[in-house]
C-alpha cells in the first residue's frame, strides 16, 4: 500500500501571535508538524505495519520544514518529500498548494492519501480536497476511524458530533480529525534512524511547473488580531429591569438590534 | 564555535520534554508522598527506546550521544527528580561501566538487559565506611576454585531492587597495607544477596535507594569487570560519566523551582502590585535564571568533552560542583519567594529543595569535587 501523508509546518498552537508591518512575526517562534497532520502520520504508520507498504509524508514550504518532515520519519514514516517554493513562489495560497501537491501525485501509485482535517494556522481545510478533486479520486473529510480491507475502505466520520459512516475504495484522500489516534512521540531509535532515510527535496522546476500554473487565486488584503476580549458585564437588580438594560445595551452598546 | 543543538539532540529534547511534561509530571507530587517508584514511567520510557541511550546498537542501545544523555536526565529531572536520578544511575552508573570495561562476553549478556529496561542499572561503590575514600572498602571477595566469594555491606545503593545484576567494589587481595580493590558483576538473584530498600530519606522520595548485604554470595570469577585491581581507577572513571548527569539532575530541578518561581511572581500580589515588581524579587529571579544557563553551558561542555573523547574529568567536577550548589540556592529562593504556601507541599518548590540536596551528596560531595578540582589545576 502506497501512503501518502500531507504535512504542514505550522507555529506551535501555545505560541503568542504578533503581527509586525501586516505580517505574522515569525522570530523566535516554535514550530511543529501541524497537530491534525500528526494524526495523520500516526494512522498512516498504523495502516502500514498492518497491511504493509510505504509512507511517505509530502510537504510544500520551505527549508525550515525539513525540521518537521524529519519528525514524521522519526515516528515511522519511510521516505519524506519537501517541494520547496520559497525561490519560486513569492505569495500562495490554497490554490498553489494543492495544485503543486496534485502535479507532484499525479504519476505517483496512490493508495491513500492522509492530511489533517485543517492547518491551525490558517485553517482552512482545503488542501485536502483540493488535492483529491485535481486527481480525480474520491475525498471524505474529518475521519475518526478508518479499517481497510482489501479495496474497500469503511469510514466514520465526524458530523459536528455526530457519526457518519461510509464505505468507498481504494485510491481515496482523507483528512483526519482529532480522535482518529493518539500519535506516538518519536522513538529514540526512531530519532536516531530519521538522518538516514530519504528526504528529496523539489523545486517547480522538477515538476515541470511555472510560477504562473500556480498562482494564487486569492489576496490577503490585510491581517489582524482579534479584538481583545472585554470583561463582560454582569446586570443586577429586578428581573424586568435587567431585561429593559440588556435590550438598551444590545441597542446602544453593541448596536446589533 | 557554535551553540546549537543538532537536529536529533533537538528531537530528543522536544520529544523527552513533551513526554515529562504528559507522563512525569503529572505524578510527581504524590509519587513523593506515598514514595511510589515511578515503574509505569519506565515501563514507557524503554518503550521510548531511551533506556540504552548512548550505547551501541548491537546491544539494543541507540548510540546517542553524551549531550542526548544530558538533555534526557535535565528534562525527566524537571518533571520529577526520582524519575531523574533513576534514570541518570541507570545509564551512568548501571550501564557505563559494562559498556566502557566489560569483555564482549559481558557485553552481550548484560548490556541488552539494561538497553530494554529489563534491569535497571546499578553500582555498588558505597559502603558505611568507603566512598569516595576507597581504602576503607570492607567488602572482601575471596577467590575459591573458578569462583569469587564475596562478603560484605554496600549502602545507599541507587536502583538495586530493580536490578537483575549490580557491578560493585570489593578487595581482592590485600598484603595489609594495600587493597587490591577490584569491580565484580553480581547477579542479585545470587544465593545470600539481600536489597534492603527501607531508608527513610529527606527527598527523592520516589527513587529506589537500597542496602546490599552480601554473604558468601559465590560468583565465577569471569564475573570480574575489567582488570584486577583496576576497580577503584574504574569507578573514578565511571563516577566522571555520572557527574555530568547530576550536573543535568541540577539544572532540571533549578529550571522547574526557577519557572515555578517566576509565574507564581507575576500572579501573587501584594502592596497593590504582583510581586514581581518589585526588585528584591527580580533580582532573586535574575540571579536565577543567570545561574541556570551558566550551569547548563557548563553541563553541555563536559558531555562535549566526553563526546569528543577529550579529558573531561575537571570539567565533570565543575559541572556538578556548580550545578549542584546552584540548585541549592535556586529551590531554596523559589520556596522563599512563594512564602508560606512554598513550604506547601502542593505548592512543589518544597520537594525541589528537599530533593536538591542529595546532589551536593551523592556521586562525591562538593567537597570532593573541590579535592578533584583542586588536583586537576595542579595543586
Amino acid at each position: 500500500m502506497n501512503i501518502f501523508v500531507l504535512l504542514k509546518r505550522t507555529f506551535d498552537t501555545e505560541e503568542k501571535i504578533s503581527i509586525a508591518n501586516g505580517v505574522i512575526n515569525e522570530d523566535g517562534a516554535e514550530f511543529i508538524i501541524n497537530p491534525y497532520d500528526e494524526y495523520a502520520v500516526e494512522e498512516a504508520i498504523q495502516i502500514r505495519d498492518d497491511h504493509g507498504g510505504e509512507v511517505t509524508v509530502l510537504t510544500v514550504g520551505n527549508e525550515d520544514a525539513e525540521k518537521q518532515l524529519r519528525t514524521a520519519l522519526a515516528m515511522g514514516a519511510d521516505k519524506a518529500v519537501l517541494i520547496n517554493i520559497e525561490d519560486d513562489v513569492e505569495y500562495s495560497d490554497q490554490y498553489t498548494t494543492a495544485k503543486i501537491i496534485a502535479e507532484y501525485l499525479k504519476d505517483k501509485e496512490v493508495d491513500l492519501i492522509i492530511a489533517g482535517n485543517v492547518a491551525i494556522d490558517n485553517a482552512s481545510g482545503q488542501v485536502g480536497p483540493r488535492v483529491a478533486d485535481l486527481l480525480d479520486i474520491p475525498y471524505i473529510t474529518t475521519i475518526t476511524n478508518l479499517t481497510i480491507d482489501g479495496k474497500n475502505v469503511s469510514v466514520v466520520r465526524d458530523v459536528e458530533g455526530d457519526e457518519e459512516k461510509i464505505e468507498t475504495t481504494l485510491p481515496l484522500l482523507v483528512t483526519a480529525q482529532q480522535g482518529l489516534n493518539d500519535p506516538r512521540y518519536p522513538s529514540l531509535p526512531g530519532i536516531m534512524k530519521a538522518k538516514k532515510k530519504p528526504l528529496a527535496t523539489l523545486e517547480l522546476d522538477d515538476l515541470d511547473l511555472e510560477e504562473e500554473d500556480v498562482e494564487a487565486k486569492t489576496k490577503t488584503i490585510e491581517i489582524y488580531l482579534p479584538q481583545q476580549k472585554q470583561a463582560g458585564k454582569l446586570l443586577t437588580g429586578e428581573i424586568e429591569e435587567q431585561v429593559k438594560e440588556l435590550v438598551s445595551l444590545l441597542h446602544t452598546e453593541a448596536k446589533v438590534i | 564555535m557554535n551553540f546549537d543543538l543538532t537536529a536529533e539532540q533537538n528531537m530528543i529534547q522536544k520529544t523527552i520534554r513533551e513526554f515529562s511534561e504528559e507522563e512525569v509530571a503529572k505524578g510527581a507530587l504524590e509519587r513523593d508522598r506515598s514514595k511510589t517508584f515511578p515503574k509505569e514511567i519506565f515501563q514507557k520510557l524503554a518503550d521510548l527506546g531511551m533506556m540504552g541511550l548512548p550505547f551501541p546498537e548491537e546491544y539494543g542501545g541507540a548510540g546517542a550521544d553524551t549531550i542526548s544523555f544530558a538533555i534526557v536526565v535535565e528534562e525527566l529531572s524537571k518533571a520529577c527528580a526520582s524519575t531523574g536520578i533513576t534514570y541518570s544511575a541507570h545509564i551512568s552508573l548501571g550501564g557505563a561501566p559494562i559498556h566502557l570495561f566489560g569483555t564482549k562476553k559481558q557485553k552481550e549478556e548484560y548490556l541488552p538487559l539494561i538497553c530494554s529496561g529489563q534491569s535497571l542499572g546499578a553500582f555498588g561503590l558505597t559502603e558505611p565506611n568507603a566512598g569516595s575514600d576507597a581504602s576503607g572498602t570492607k567488602t572482601k571477595a575471596i577467590e575459591q576454585g573458578d569462583s569469587f566469594i564475596i562478603n560484605g555491606n554496600k549502602c545507599f545503593i541507587t536502583n538495586a531492587s530493580y536490578a537483575e545484576f549490580v557491578a560493585l567494589t570489593a578487595v581482592t587481595n590485600s598484603d595489609g597495607k594495600k587493597s587490591e580493590i577490584s569491580a565484580i558483576i553480581v547477579p542479585t538473584n545470587s544465593k545470600g544477596f539481600t536489597v534492603i530498600d527501607n531508608y527513610e530519606k529527606m527527598g527523592l522520595h520516589a527513587s529506589n535507594t537500597t542496602e546490599l548485604v552480601l554473604e558468601n554470595v559465590q560468583v565465577p570469577k569471569e564475573n570480574l569487570l575489567g582488570e584486577r585491581g583496576q576497580g577503584f581507577k574504574q569507578f573514578l572513571q565511571t563516577l566522571d560519566g555520572g557527574r555530568i548527569g547530576i550536573g543535568a539532575m541540577a539544572v532540571g530541578i533549578a529550571q522547574a523551582a526557577y519557572e515555578k518561581a517566576l509565574a507564581y511572581a507575576k500572579g501573587r500580589k501584594q502592596f497593590g502590585k504582583s510581586i514581581s515588581s518589585f526588585q528584591a524579587i527580580q533580582f532573586k529571579l535574575a540571579d536565577m535564571a543567570m545561574k541556570i544557563e551558566l550551569a547548563r553551558n557548563m553541563v553541555y561542555k563536559a558531555a562535549w568533552l566526553k563526546d569528543q573523547k577529550r579529558p573531561f574529568t575537571k570539567e565533570a567536577s565543575i559541572c556538578k560542583l556548580y550545578a549542584s550548589e546552584i540548585c541549592m540556592e535556586i529551590t531554596s529562593q523559589a520556596v522563599q519567594i512563594h512564602g508560606g504556601n512554598g513550604y506547601m507541599q502542593d505548592y512543589h518548590v518544597e520537594r525541589y529543595m528537599r530533593d536538591a540536596k542529595l546532589l551536593e551528596i551523592g556521586e562525591g560531595t562538593s567537597e570532593v569535587q573541590r579535592m578533584v578540582i583542586a588536583k586537576q589545576i595542579g595543586c
